[in-house]
């Protein structure tokens, strides 16, 4: 780990405008920079601590919709009655991840910037495009059994690998950023980066900018919802692939949808082919795994992790049957 | 008074441990410590062709750098056995050339006033190399493989009788296939940690490891220095499970830098260190060839092993130890290859060789036991070896049907279905599968002092150490048994290489090695007591035969009139003594050789030897002929298994083991050693794996997060089972070790339920979702 200056700032104003710096990165829960320092992979200069900010509450908006503060506790979120009741997904998704004491750490403007876990990005000496931009990506032709095959690039093939952000993608989340130069409400589709050419960016934060909320849509259906993640241990993993599902229905038809998959793209991973196949279709495991058929038609394998591609479409199904079920 | 040994007694450490009060190696802080961290290799093979450490030298707080230009010279450990000491890389002592034979191999060891400084400054070490081809890859080098001529302590590498291949050919039913295991991580939870430092020419030493006479075994022969002169303490000891049986570099160079900087120096390895240079389980293909006629009986039993070495050591996974025993059959061959590869070097993790053996064995036994349309249980009945084959000797003690038929009705074995695939609830397939259990019972030569004091406390000193097994707990009540007091009243320490030798923690071996030392120990301290009695015309025993008297209780007493005696404290303060002290040392080895180096005992442990010619305990458990004899306990796994054919998951939803391993000492921590084990067994079946890079042999997966072992939601509810009777060949205590037994046959019993839940049967372990959808 390399020297740094510490600082800490009580309001968003002294955070934002000590944020422009090169080097400065900000330190809420600290999960995933911390051990990212120790490791050599991140060296800032100075961390500014925000947890002093206020931005922990929990509100239910006028419109139906919620507003999460930034350093909202994973834990916390996940166990609030209105998530639970209105954004079950977004519940589940939250308790699949980690493990409690991290979760109790980790706060939700974290969670949207935890940075992938891609064996090499973590490992000393092997050349990789996020790590050490124009060095190459082992990956591609390494040992890849956990990477991703949707949204990969030539440079990069790592997955995100945020549990929360796949509901959040699912129920259309806004992020609610500040800068400088004002405020920004950025879709969720829009704050994640593809890897492209430059898998290094990873989100459409500016350097002065700083999370201050997430807010949820009014959906009034995804009280119905489930995410379902299927990994190599029961508990404590990422996922090999997993679904955040929330279905509208209506006299046995599918009247809305909305479908995310984790663990198997480069950024939390939005399923729309597979929306549009629902959407309006009758509700049936045929529907179910036409849908995840059309959700993985663009994917992409590579030497160990081609059993994702079916092992993704069941999990869709699973989670959709899961909803399907649910009175 | 009732025996104190055998009750599901509290670990006497356990509010230490709790309470974080234990010190651990790394927990020690000299006056003027200086932190040692590595800087490793990030080449499979190669040359240092420059070493540029001036940017690390300028940091303020950097008090030294060493590497092999700078390094004091080692010397070749003269020791091969880990209980006098294993180093696990004969031939690359650490820093003494350029060359290096694999990633992480270590370059570099930077000191610095704090930790913080010494972690910065090793990163700016930079290492420039001259890059060779590497071989790394098991599979795609067999062809250079060899047969070695013996495994780790002189064990047979090749076995046979009677003829298998033309046995196996003229076989009614046979069964040939290739089990595979991947690379393992030991992963305990307390990394490898040295503390060194210097006081002119003596070396003090805090190192975690489970050989603390070993270790500083090494140390002296490594660096020069009279054993006399270096004393090491390893008091409580975070897991090994095998990384810390052997030693690694990191320990001498933690010794070497406190040199180098004449400061105390700290060196732990990191996480990711742990997974280069402190030792790992090779990968293993291992082919299996049962024949057998329509009964099942087996006519032919073949186990072809290939595991991995290194270019700087050798050493052999010998997972077909346990095949040339375990059933009875004329015809039998067991053989084992290495290829040597630019890794580190293997070593013993939990049950090497019957760990993986087991799993391929009583895979191919169920798998056959299919094919004749048989129960499995009913096909290793057919084949019940009364006798251990391979060396025509009687088993000391072996009850293993009863433990086929306790497990079976604890799990409920007819609620199986025979025919895969067929027993649905829900999402899920349900499955039943049962294995073997097996691992020999080693004991070899350990010493003990015991003292009794005048204020009727006792002690017991003994350089074996407890890794988290529960060794201080055990001894405690095998010494308070010994004694005549009650448990609160005695202190077992261990961890001390001053004190008398007693085992490594290898080979399931303190339990029936150290036992019958610390209770000759304790008997001859009581011993004394009664002597000094006899002669003490004060006391109501004045006069009395030896064999009249008895203790407990604290006290010395007619066997005829328990009334008549006195006890420890006034016997000894009315005779002016402080205490009185035996040593013992038992000779007794169920090894095949002895220690290649006997001399690490030291001086305590001669006087132990001369005073145990007359401890009639001793003499006693000596006279014991054990040449008939092998040594072995066994048990029996069953598990039941869920398995979501859709999403290819497994959840082992019961697991039940009916060990026969002699009498237990301790129910409680006996139960927590099998469930260890199991643990570490639904690891091995469902999820470790150390992956490779394809294309340079670098280690990818090296930390928890990345080498998965079981979280408690993998873990179902268990049920151990022991028989509880006692060997009373091993030892006059009865116990055989069972730190390993835990996790022979577990992995098999998974993957039999598997196959019984799915009727797919994956053998290339570990058995996880995508090898099952």
């Amino acid at each position: 780990m390399e020297p740094f200056k510490f600082t800490r700032a009580n309001d968003q104003h002294s955070a934002i405008s000590s944020m422009g710096g090169n080097g400065v990165k900000v330190i809420a829960g600290g999960t995933n920079l911390i051990d990212l320092m120790k490791l050599d992979i991140e060296k800032p200069s100075q961390l500014v601590d925000i947890n002093n900010l206020k931005l922990q509450t929990i509100e239910t908006l006028p419109n139906g919709g919620m507003r999460i503060g930034a350093l909202v506790k994973n834990s916390d979120l996940a166990y609030h009655p209105d998530v639970i009741t209105k954004y079950l997904v977004l519940s589940e998704a939250l308790l699949s991840g980690a493990s409690p004491q991290l979760r109790n750490m980790a706060t939700v403007g974290g969670n949207l910037l935890q940075r992938t876990r891609c064996p090499y990005f973590y490992n000393e000496g092997f050349p990789c495009n996020k790590k050490n931009p124009g060095s190459g990506c082992s990956a591609i032709d390494g040992y890849n059994r956990n990477n991703a095959i949707l949204g990969t690039s030539a440079q990069c093939i790592a997955t995100h690998p945020s549990d929360m952000c796949v509901a959040m993608a699912a129920l259309g989340a806004v992020i609610h950023v500040q800068g400088i130069k004002g405020t920004r409400a950025i879709p969720f589709n829009e704050f994640h980066l593809l890897p492209g050419n430059t898998p290094h960016r990873e989100n459409t934060l500016r350097q002065d900018e700083l999370i201050i909320a997430v807010e949820l849509p009014p959906i009034s259906y995804a009280g119905r919802s489930h995410y379902l993640k299927v990994r190599d241990r029961s508990s404590y993993e990422f996922a090999l692939a997993s679904a955040a599902v929330a279905l509208n229905f209506d006299n046995g038809r599918i009247k809305e949808a909305r479908v995310a998959f984790g663990g198997i793209g480069t950024k939390p991973w939005r399923a729309i082919l597979a929306e549009k196949v629902l959407t309006g279709a009758i509700a049936s495991e045929q529907t179910y795994r036409t849908a995840a058929e059309a959700a993985l038609s663009e994917a992409k394998s590579y030497k160990h992790n081609a059993f994702k591609i079916e092992l993704a479409k069941r999990t869709l199904v699973r989670a959709l049957t899961t909803v399907g079920g649910m009175s | 008074m009732s025996e104190i040994t055998g009750m599901p007694v509290d670990r006497v450490d356990a509010r230490l441990k709790v309470t974080g009060a234990a010190t651990y190696s790394a927990e020690y802080y000299p006056k003027n410590l200086t932190y040692g961290v590595l800087v490793t290799s990030t080449i499979p093979k190669g040359r240092i062709k420059n070493i540029n450490s001036s940017q690390a030298e300028r940091l303020k707080g950097v008090v030294g750098i060493m590497t092999y230009k700078n390094s004091p010279t080692l010397h070749f450990p003269q020791s091969s056995d880990p209980g006098g000491g294993k180093f696990g890389e004969k031939d690359l002592l650490p820093l003494q050339n350029d060359r290096i034979f694999y990633d992480g191999q270590i370059v570099a060891v930077v000191m610095a006033d704090t930790f913080e400084v010494a972690e910065h400054a090793a990163s700016l070490v930079k290492m420039e190399y001259e890059v060779d081809q590497p071989v790394f890859d098991l599979e795609k080098n067999i062809s250079q493989s060899y047969k070695p001529a013996s495994s780790l302590g002189g064990g047979a590498a090749q076995e046979s009788r009677g003829d298998a291949d033309a046995n196996f050919q003229n076989a009614a039913a046979k069964l040939n296939e290739t089990y595979t295991t991947p690379v393992y991580h030991h992963n305990a939870m307390e990394p490898h940690a040295t503390v060194a430092e210097w006081t002119g020419d003596k070396l003090m030493v805090y190192d975690a490891t489970q050989s603390v006479a070993g270790s500083k075994n090494l140390l002296s022969s490594m660096l020069g220095v009279p054993a006399e002169k270096v004393k090491l303490i390893s008091l409580y000891i975070g897991g090994g499970f095998g990384s810390k049986g052997f030693s690694w570099p990191n320990t001498v160079l933690a010794a070497m830098a406190a040199k180098v900087v004449n400061r105390p120096v700290k060196l732990v390895l990191r996480r990711q260190q742990m997974f280069t240079t402190a030792g790992r389980r090779s990968q293993t293909i291992q082919k299996i060839s049962l024949g057998a006629d329509n009964t099942g009986k087996l006519n032919a039993i073949k186990h072809d092993t290939t595991s991995e070495s290194s270019f700087v050591d050798e050493f052999v996974e010998t997972a077909g130890v346990a095949t040339s025993m375990l059933y009875s059959s004329p015809n039998v061959e067991v053989s084992h290859s290495l290829v040597r590869l630019n890794k580190g070097t293997p070593c013993p993790m939990r049950a090497p060789g019957e760990a993986p053996g087991t799993y391929a064995l009583e895979v191919a036994m169920d798998e056959l036991a299919i094919q004749l349309k048989m129960d499995p249980i009913q096909l290793r009945l057919v084949n019940y070896a009364d006798m251990e084959e391979q060396k025509k000797k009687q088993f000391s003690s072996k009850n293993l049907k009863e433990c086929y038929q306790r497990g079976a009705d604890a799990i409920g074995w007819s609620e199986r279905k025979a025919e895969p695939g067929t027993n649905r609830d829900g999402n899920y397939m349900v499955g039943y599968g049962m294995a073997t259990a097996t691992y020999p019972a080693n004991r070899s030569a350990s010493s003990a002092k015991a003292t009794i004091y005048a204020d009727g406390n006792a002690e017991i000193l003994c350089a074996t150490q407890d890794i988290g097994t529960g060794t201080y707990t055990i001894m405690t009540q095998a010494a308070a048994d010994a004694f005549g007091l009650p448990i609160e009243k005695v202190t077992v320490k261990l961890g001390d290489s001053d004190y008398p030798k007693g085992a490594n923690s290898g080979g399931s071996q303190v339990t029936a090695s150290v036992g019958p030392a610390i209770r000759a120990a304790a008997l001859g301290a009581v011993n004394k007591l009664t002597k000094m009695a006899i002669a003490d015309v004060n006391s109501p025993l004045h006069g009395r035969k030896e064999e009249e008297i008895m203790a407990g209780n604290g006290r010395i007493y007619l066997k005829d009139n328990p009334d008549k005696g006195e006890d420890y404290i006034r016997l000894l303060s009315r005779n002016n003594m402080q205490k009185v002290e035996a040593l013992a040392k038992t000779n007794v080895s169920t090894r095949q050789q002895q220690e290649s180096n006997p001399a690490a005992a030291g001086s305590a442990d001669a006087k132990a030897e001369e005073e145990s010619k007359t401890n009639a305990a001793v003499q006693e458990d000596e006279k014991t002929d054990r040449k008939p004899y092998a040594f072995h306990s066994f048990g029996a796994q069953f598990v039941k298994v869920l398995v979501d054919p859709q999403l290819g998951t497994v959840k082992v939803d019961r697991a039940v083991a009916v060990m026969d391993i002699g009498k237990v000492m301790n129910l409680k921590t006996a139960k927590n050693q099998i469930m260890g084990g199991m643990v570490f067994g639904i690891g091995m079946a469902l999820m470790e794996e150390t992956a490779y890079d394809p294309n340079n042999g670098r280690v990818v997966t090296r930390d928890l997060a990345q080498y998965l072992v079981p979280v408690n939601a993998d873990i179902p509810k268990f049920e151990v089972q022991f028989i509880d009777k006692p060997d009373t060949i091993i030892s006059p205590i009865g116990a055989r070790g069972i730190g390993e037994i835990g996790i022979t046959g577990i992995t098999a019993a998974i993957n039999n339920a598997i196959y019984n839940a799915t009727g797919k049967r994956v053998r290339d372990l570990p058995v996880t979702p995508d090898k099952l959808i």
